[in-house]
């Protein structure tokens, strides 16, 4: 039972979020919008049900096999990708490795600015 | 008794969701212990890994991806809850959140823009088609996300998503080389810049060797990049000129 009362809380928030994606017109995607619900609600009840701690965490744990089908569908674009491979590499491997760098850089920077001269 | 001829069977099977969701599960354990074998490496990854299998065994065996998809869509249904259950671990560290709430807006904002704008940059630069360029362009964020954002400004959603999980494995493979050469220590630090470069795979990765303080920076991260990024990206597309 705690699996199905969990997967319903999650599932509700998803629904509600989707509504509001669609409702609305608002860009971001109805599952963001439910994390967003369910974190306000979490915050406002105070504690995570056990039921719902249980199928959440369960999901998360298997988070990485949820990409898998997504991904399979790179062979529909075999040949987009046989076009720009260098492109895609070069890009890929390089922009990502500026963002880590950049973002890690200002998140130590003003972490250490912020939290550091309240902590004083 | 009649015996079913085996191409009959066959004909059944593989039109039959089952065997698609089958073959899913199988691909991802045979991929996990791959990548056990392999040392853990993140150029291995299990989903690189999985998605090469089932990729292989569907061209072998004739599948196409929509009837393959058939059976995987309740696989990937589950993306959507998962999602919302980030929430979880969000609320676990609501405090330290909290008390970092600034230097996260600026470093999420300062990310994203370095994201795209470096991937646009470089892309021009080597002269990709612009349908590739767009599909390109929201790959730090995660896959549904990206999906949704690619088909507003004019990607490929499915290609998105594929180049989505690439920067997923890239940044898995490159983040902690960079968190070494920059003297980067907390795994709060590391686990936001892992969910904002590298989106759910990052975030995996967090949980999974940073421990449950980098996994919800990472998770918090991913969300605040998906949600930003939805709102940021047709800006800066435009200010590249599409």
């Amino acid at each position: 039972m705690p699996l199905i009362i969990g997967m319903s809380v999650l599932l509700g928030c998803q629904f509600l979020g989707e509504l509001l994606s669609r409702g609305l017109a608002i860009p971001v995607p109805g599952p963001v919008l439910g994390m967003v619900i369910l974190l306000v609600g979490l915050l406002v009840n105070g504690q995570v049900p056990d039921a719902l701690r249980k199928t959440g965490e369960g999901l998360l744990r298997y988070l990485t096999l949820l990409f898998v089908p997504a991904g399979v569908g790179l062979m529909v674009h075999f040949g987009l990708i046989r076009a720009d491979f260098w492109t895609l590499v070069i890009t890929l491997v390089l922009s990502t490795a500026i963002t880590l760098a950049v973002t890690a850089k200002v998140l130590d920077w003003s972490a250490r600015r912020y939290v550091g001269r309240k902590g004083q | 008794m009649n015996l079913v001829p085996l191409d009959q069977l066959w004909v059944y099977l593989s039109g039959n969701p089952l065997l698609s969701l089958l073959a899913t599960l199988i691909a991802f354990v045979l991929a996990t212990r791959i990548n056990r074998w392999l040392g853990g490496s993140p150029f291995a990854h299990p989903v690189l890994v999985a998605i090469a299998l089932l990729i292989g065994f569907l061209l072998l065996t004739g599948i196409d991806y929509a009837t393959y998809f058939q059976g995987a869509q309740f696989i990937h249904f589950l993306l959507g809850p998962a999602t919302v259950a980030l929430a979880i671990p969000l609320f676990d560290h609501r405090e330290r959140v909290r008390r970092m709430l600034m230097p996260i807006l600026v470093a999420c904002v300062t990310g994203i823009a370095v994201a795209v704008a470096s991937t646009l940059g470089i892309g021009l630069m080597m002269g990709a088609q612009s349908e590739t360029l767009l599909s390109l362009a929201p790959r730090s964020v995660t896959s549904p996300i990206a999906m949704g954002i690619a088909e507003q400004i004019g990607g490929i959603p499915s290609l998105a998503a594929g180049l989505v999980l690439l920067t997923g494995s890239v940044g898995c493979a490159l983040g902690p080389m960079i968190f070494r050469w920059l003297d980067i220590k907390d795994p709060s630090v590391q686990g936001f810049t892992m969910g904002l470069a590298a989106h759910g795979f990052g975030t995996a990765q967090s949980f999974a060797s940073l421990g449950a303080m980098a996994g919800a920076f990472a998770g918090l991260a991913m969300g605040l990049t998906g949600m930003l990024t939805a709102f940021l990206l047709p800006l800066i597309t435009a200010l590249f000129g599409f």
